[in-house]
């Protein structure tokens, strides 16, 4: 634990200023500024194609900016070498692909490589970061089976402790629930918030699940169009008002009776009692874009051992 | 003991030994190389002939026929499983290699107009294979730009490109004279035969100065076969990799082929070999390049003796392994994510 203790007081800032993003020809976000609070979890939350994964893929620097620009404490992040910029900011994304047969802590190992110079042979350090992000995540005890044969709940811990190994400040992650049952996108939000009370990383999520977002962040963005409609603390920026309004929605918002915190309960509409058949919609008006966010989708890989 | 350390070291451990295995393999198959043929020389013979002490038909039989042949299998199939490794990984798909994915199809082609239109063998040769080749790698990439993952269009993509190729390849044996025709078909079928000391040197120095890439590529494959958006979040850019991957793979390709013809199928079994042998995932370039090297060898050796009295081209050979192999590569689901 010697070499990430929590209180390195090195904490960094991750910031969008005047932020155009998308892709050539189509404009997703349309300048937005955001400073990611240092030290906090902040999770992102708005409708499907609201340009949440788009903010999170350009302030990562997978996608450069079309306009404005992404700052690491201040600086251009253009003008920082990826692999400096990796040693400090760390990306979980969507869709990790684990090649075939690679087991655990192999796979943990490769979140050495910011860390490691070109010819640099793998030390003692590199060792104990992997050792303590598998001992960290519980998949210490995988160590030597292959990714490719566990559940999706461990594989997910699997995909953490590879970005732990990397030892980023920032952790940057995108989705990290989808595809796993309610029980373990608990464990995986648990797991994120005890790496940011611990060791002071900070935490930046886009999540689905209203509710969940609103349970584990100290912040919460909410996105709609492409702009910020609220930022700031659950309790104060998740109100009727503003879940109606990134997500065209009415609900009910009432304090969770077993933490406080902001409860989304969507009121039934015309539309949505129809049953699950609109379950694929993916507009920001429809109402069941929340509906569909809000059933765990449970994964069909935890079926294989 | 770390958990962690242990899977390393049993990583390291089937490495050595799979190395030590094809070092054992590589000399046992040089030695018969260099043994066996017309005039055969004995062990004890051979000893003799290696210490300087054999007769001058012995000296001239094992150093200026048998051992350039035999080295240059070495080193041009370490050179395709090199080749094949490194696109292979780069795309996350097992079944890319430089002939399915057409470089060796525009190699071909520019190396026939060399033969039939311009009636050169040499050097210009190899800089028309050479071209030939990275223009389809440049056009694929293009093509597979858009694509967030190479995937499995790339390599539609590559045979519709070989296809073309063997169009125009059969439009100009048709129009050429029987003699100029045979030379071209003798290079496209690839073969070892009547190989000189100063074209496996090409070949190996050629490879050797792409050391500095391989050693760059060897870093960088194992995050990007992670994925575009994980590697990015560990600091590795798929363009520069691309770029050094692609341009690799296809100066691997071409100065083979340019010297020893499109030798097919190495660079799609070697790989997937050499990945099998050493499991946990590796990428295993070093370990495809010794595969690579000991299959064109044992290729050759069942080229020449296997009819006794028939010496074939060991393009014949590999192209007819190889077609077995892809048929089983096909059907079994072995490597669909590397």
């Amino acid at each position: 634990m010697s070499q990430s203790a929590p209180e390195r007081g090195d904490r960094h800032l991750l910031a969008a200023r005047g932020l155009v993003a998308g892709y050539p020809g189509r404009r997703v976000i349309e300048g937005l500024d955001l400073e990611l609070a240092p030290g906090r979890v902040t999770m992102i939350i708005g409708a499907n194609a609201s340009g949440k994964s788009t903010l999170l893929g350009t302030m990562s620097r997978l996608h450069p900016p079309l306009a404005g620009r992404v700052e690491l404490d201040g600086a251009d992040v253009r003008g920082i070498p990826r692999r400096r910029f990796a040693q400090t900011v760390g990306l979980l994304p969507q869709h990790p692909t684990a090649p075939d047969g690679v087991t655990v802590a192999e796979l943990v190992g490769r979140g050495r490589h910011p860390h490691r110079g070109l010819l640099q042979r793998w030390s003692a350090e590199d060792t104990a970061h992997v050792d303590e992000a598998m001992a960290w995540t519980g998949v210490a005890d995988l160590a030597d089976r292959p990714v490719g044969d566990l559940s999706g709940g461990q594989r997910q811990r699997v995909w953490i402790a590879m970005a732990l190994a990397q030892d980023p400040r920032i952790l940057l992650l995108d989705e990290p629930t989808t595809f796993l049952d309610l029980s373990h996108q608990l464990e995986v939000l648990d797991l994120l918030r005890a790496l940011n009370r611990d060791r002071g990383t900070t935490v930046v999520a886009v999540l689905h699940d209203l509710n969940l977002a609103a349970r584990y962040a100290d912040d919460l963005v909410v996105m709609h169009a492409g702009t910020i409609v609220a930022h700031g603390a659950p309790g104060e920026v998740l109100t009727a008002e503003t879940v109606e309004r990134a997500f065209g929605l009415s609900a009910l918002v009432m304090p969770d009776p077993l933490t406080g915190t902001p409860l989304v309960v969507p009121v039934p509409s015309a539309h949505a009692a129809r049953g699950g058949a609109a379950a694929t919609a993916s507009t920001a008006s429809t109402p069941s874009a929340l509906s569909t966010s809000v059933h765990p989708t449970p994964s069909l890989r935890e079926d294989h051992p | 003991m770390s958990v962690s350390a242990v899977v390393r070291r049993t990583v390291a451990r089937r490495h050595r030994l799979v190395t030590a295995a094809l070092i054992v393999i590589a000399v046992v198959a040089v030695a018969v190389a260099v043994s066996v043929g017309d005039y055969p020389i004995s062990p004890d013979r051979l000893w003799q002939t290696l210490i300087g002490s054999g007769t001058r038909i012995e000296q001239y039989v094992v150093f200026q026929v048998r051992a350039p042949r035999a080295t240059m299998a070495l080193v041009a199939g370490a050179a395709l499983g090199l080749a094949g490794a490194l696109l292979q990984s780069f795309l996350g798909n097992p079944l890319a290699s430089p002939d399915l994915l057409g470089i060796s199809g525009g190699s071909s082609l520019a190396a026939v107009v060399a033969i039939l239109v311009l009636g050169t063998t040499g050097p210009i040769l190899t800089a028309f294979a050479f071209a030939g080749g990275a223009v389809v790698a440049v056009l694929l990439m293009l093509a597979g730009r858009t694509l967030r993952d190479g995937g499995f269009r790339l390599i539609l993509a590559g045979i519709g490109v070989s296809f073309l190729a063997t169009a125009f390849i059969d439009l100009m044996m048709v129009r050429a004279k029987v003699e100029e025709a045979r030379l071209a078909l003798l290079w496209l079928t690839g073969s070892l035969s009547s190989t000189a000391w100063w074209q496996v040197v090409t070949v190996a120095v050629v490879v050797a100065l792409l050391v500095p890439a391989l050693v760059l590529a060897g870093r960088w494959l194992p995050i990007v076969q992670l994925g575009r958006d994980t590697a990015h979040g560990l600091g590795v850019a798929s363009g520069r990799v691309q770029f050094v991957v692609v341009a690799s793979a296809v100066l691997l390709t071409a100065v083979t082929s340019a010297f020893v013809g499109p030798i097919s199928f190495i660079a799609l079994c070697a790989p997937a070999i050499a990945r099998s042998l050493l499991r946990h995932g590796a990428v295993g370039l070093a370990t495809s390049a010794a595969v690579g090297a000991v299959l064109l060898l044992a290729a050759d050796l069942v080229a020449q003796f296997a009819i006794p009295g028939m010496s074939m081209p060991v393009g014949i050979v590999t192209g007819a392994v190889g077609a077995l192999f892809l048929l089983w590569l096909l059907s079994t689901s072995k490597g669909r994510h590397l």
